[in-house]
């Protein structure tokens, strides 16, 4: 496969442009796009990196964040292929965690910060969207498990609830089914009425995704979800991401490389705010093309 | 000086820090005890069914009771709670998740002002506001200046508790398409109840003992006071009154309708913190 870097003008799909073209408040800043435009981009254009089969879900380009006046994030573009793992690696403090907060605009609840330039979720930019149904369609799991005060049962059918329209006997369907989907229901199903903190921490961080899953997301992002847990909590929910990528299309930022490296098919390796490489995860491991990521994954710094 | 002497003056003077904290602690305690041990005393021994159950007696006329002081003070905390809890409640909910930095720090620093006021003005407040528009003294009046006393420890009490609901929840919850709003309702606010709660029965302790306020307000009253809108004996009130009074019956009942509101006091206290403990200890993180 062909891995040259490819100009950013030249990287428009064979797809009809799905964005209008019309300014919007929030990447007003054309100077810095005209720059950066001419840039090489780290991004293989998507026919090439994903494949003639795999379709692109969310879009990314040129996207700026901003905590008061400091920047967390330079220019990030890059497409997330759908239905497959797409990991996110770097050392702390890089903004992978911001990046992957961008994109169902939790970031939002933010004070003081900033977005420039676009996301697009399946041709629709993210930033226009009503923030609720944009969550309700990219769910999120936190790094650190964050369980209701409530009943295990009640924890699944929380959004569900939210949602409305559904009969109780279709929550319920819900619930079993994403308890299923998440590997916990034959854990939990004979006290589905017990406090969710009754539970380990790794079941804890299950039952966040089957809540997460509960109401069918399209994308689900996982923001370092087992650097709390111990390694069969951990692989149990490796297995589990493995899986739902046949429905869901999986974004997770780890700093743990061998787990990139098991779950996902894609990875990006972000550097002080920076996209510096974005490949196939076998490329990225096995036979990067920037020196800084050669210098990670082989554990010299980070 | 040498090291030996050095040591043996760090010694000696950490023992002379300890002893004299050790001595004001012993000297504190012992005052608490004191008043507490005092008032059970000549509280509890004058203490008998008549003092729940009758009205008082004129003066000079041994034997009586407070019973009309004691369901007076009931009514007027009740007002006191329905004025106060709603209104400081979602003052808190607003400052702790809705307040942007220059409204919320008005609303902050007006409450500490609040909390400032002297009882008393605030006594003269619900005099002027109610009592002189209606030409008596009322419990509503009396209830609406407790209330009024509630609210700033209300809202900075709710503040507090919510900001303590760790922030993934919220996260959590929003994150799943949640407005805020709903958020708010059905996770941070439930997370934080035991807390509010606590916050609300410590302040109804708190404003139980006021005196100074309803002398101006619900006054008193030797008979039952009907609805709202008459003048009411309470428990403060009623203790002001008789230990004031050349009688040594009635200095006997204050005692003991000191006792009652001490032990009042106490209860709501005690059961405040046990709400708290069991949700630190048992639901929480």
């Amino acid at each position: 496969m062909m891995m040259m870097p490819m100009e950013a003008h030249e990287r428009a799909p064979e797809r009809a442009p799905q964005r209008p073209v019309s300014p919007e408040p929030l990447r007003a800043d054309a100077p810095m796009r005209s720059g950066t435009a001419t840039r090489e981009s780290p991004v293989p254009a998507t026919a090439e990196l994903f494949g003639p089969a795999t379709e692109e879900k969310m879009r990314v380009e040129g996207l700026n964040f901003f905590y008061g006046k400091s920047q967390a994030l330079f220019d990030i573009s890059l497409r997330i292929p759908t239905k497959h793992v797409t990991a996110f690696i770097g050392p702390s403090g890089c903004g992978k965690s911001t990046f992957l907060r961008t994109l169902n605009r939790m970031c939002d609840t933010v004070k003081n910060t900033r977005v420039e330039g676009s996301v697009h979720l399946d041709g629709e930019d993210i930033f226009r969207l009503d923030v609720t149904s944009l969550r309700r369609r990219v769910g999120m799991v936190f790094q650190k498990s964050n369980p209701f005060p409530k009943s295990i049962f009640d924890n699944v059918a929380y959004g569900l609830r939210v949602n409305g329209g559904l009969t109780r006997g279709q929550i319920a369907e819900h619930v079993e089914r994403s308890l299923v989907r998440s590997a916990l229901w034959d854990e939990v199903k004979h006290k589905l009425h017990h406090s969710a903190y009754s539970l380990s921490g790794g079941q804890q961080q299950r039952l966040c995704i089957a809540r997460a899953l509960a109401v069918d997301p399209e994308v689900l992002l996982l923001d370092e979800p087992c650097s709390a847990l111990d390694p069969i909590a951990t692989s149990k929910i490796e297995e589990l991401l493995l899986g739902l990528a046949d429905s869901c299309t999986i974004v997770i930022v780890t700093h743990n490389m061998q787990q990139a490296a098991r779950v996902s098919d894609y990875t990006g390796f972000f550097l002080l705010g920076r996209m510096v490489e974005f490949d196939r995860t076998e490329k990225i491991f096995q036979n990067p093309a920037k020196k800084e990521t050669e210098d990670y994954v082989t554990g010299r710094f980070g | 000086m040498s090291e030996a002497a050095r040591l043996r003056r760090r010694h000696v003077v950490n023992n002379v820090m300890l002893g004299t904290t050790g001595l004001f602690t012993a000297l504190i305690a012992s005052l608490l005890l004191f008043i507490l041990g005092y008032l059970l005393v000549n509280g509890a021994r004058n203490l008998n069914i008549a003092f729940f159950t009758e009205l008082p007696k004129p003066v000079g006329e041994p034997g009586g009771g407070m019973a009309n002081a004691i369901i007076g003070s009931a009514k007027i905390l009740g007002i006191a709670t329905l004025i106060g809890v709603p209104v400081g409640f979602l003052g808190g909910v607003y400052l702790a998740e809705y307040g942007n930095r220059g409204f919320a720090f008005i609303v902050r620093y007006v409450t500490d002002l609040l909390n400032g006021v002297p009882s008393i003005v605030i006594g003269i407040f619900g005099y002027t506001l109610i009592v002189l528009r209606f030409k008596h003294f009322s419990t509503l009046a009396g209830g609406l200046a407790l209330g009024l006393m509630m609210i700033p420890i209300a809202v900075r009490s709710t503040e507090e508790f919510l900001r303590a609901v760790p922030n993934g929840l919220r996260e959590g919850a929003l994150a799943l398409g949640t407005p805020k709003w709903r958020a708010l309702a059905t996770v941070v606010i439930p997370a934080a109840r035991d807390g509010i709660i606590t916050g609300i029965m410590l302040n109804l302790a708190r404003v139980a003992g006021e005196t100074a306020p309803l002398l101006f307000t619900s006054f008193s009253n030797r008979y039952w006071s009907p609805g709202i809108s008459h003048e009411t004996a309470s428990l403060p009130v009623m203790i002001y009154n008789y230990a004031l009074a050349p009688s040594d019956d009635w200095h006997r009942q204050a005692w003991a309708a000191g006792f009652v509101l001490l032990i009042l006091i106490l209860t709501i206290n005690v059961s405040a913190r046990l709400i708290l403990a069991r949700s630190r200890f048992g639901g929480g993180r």
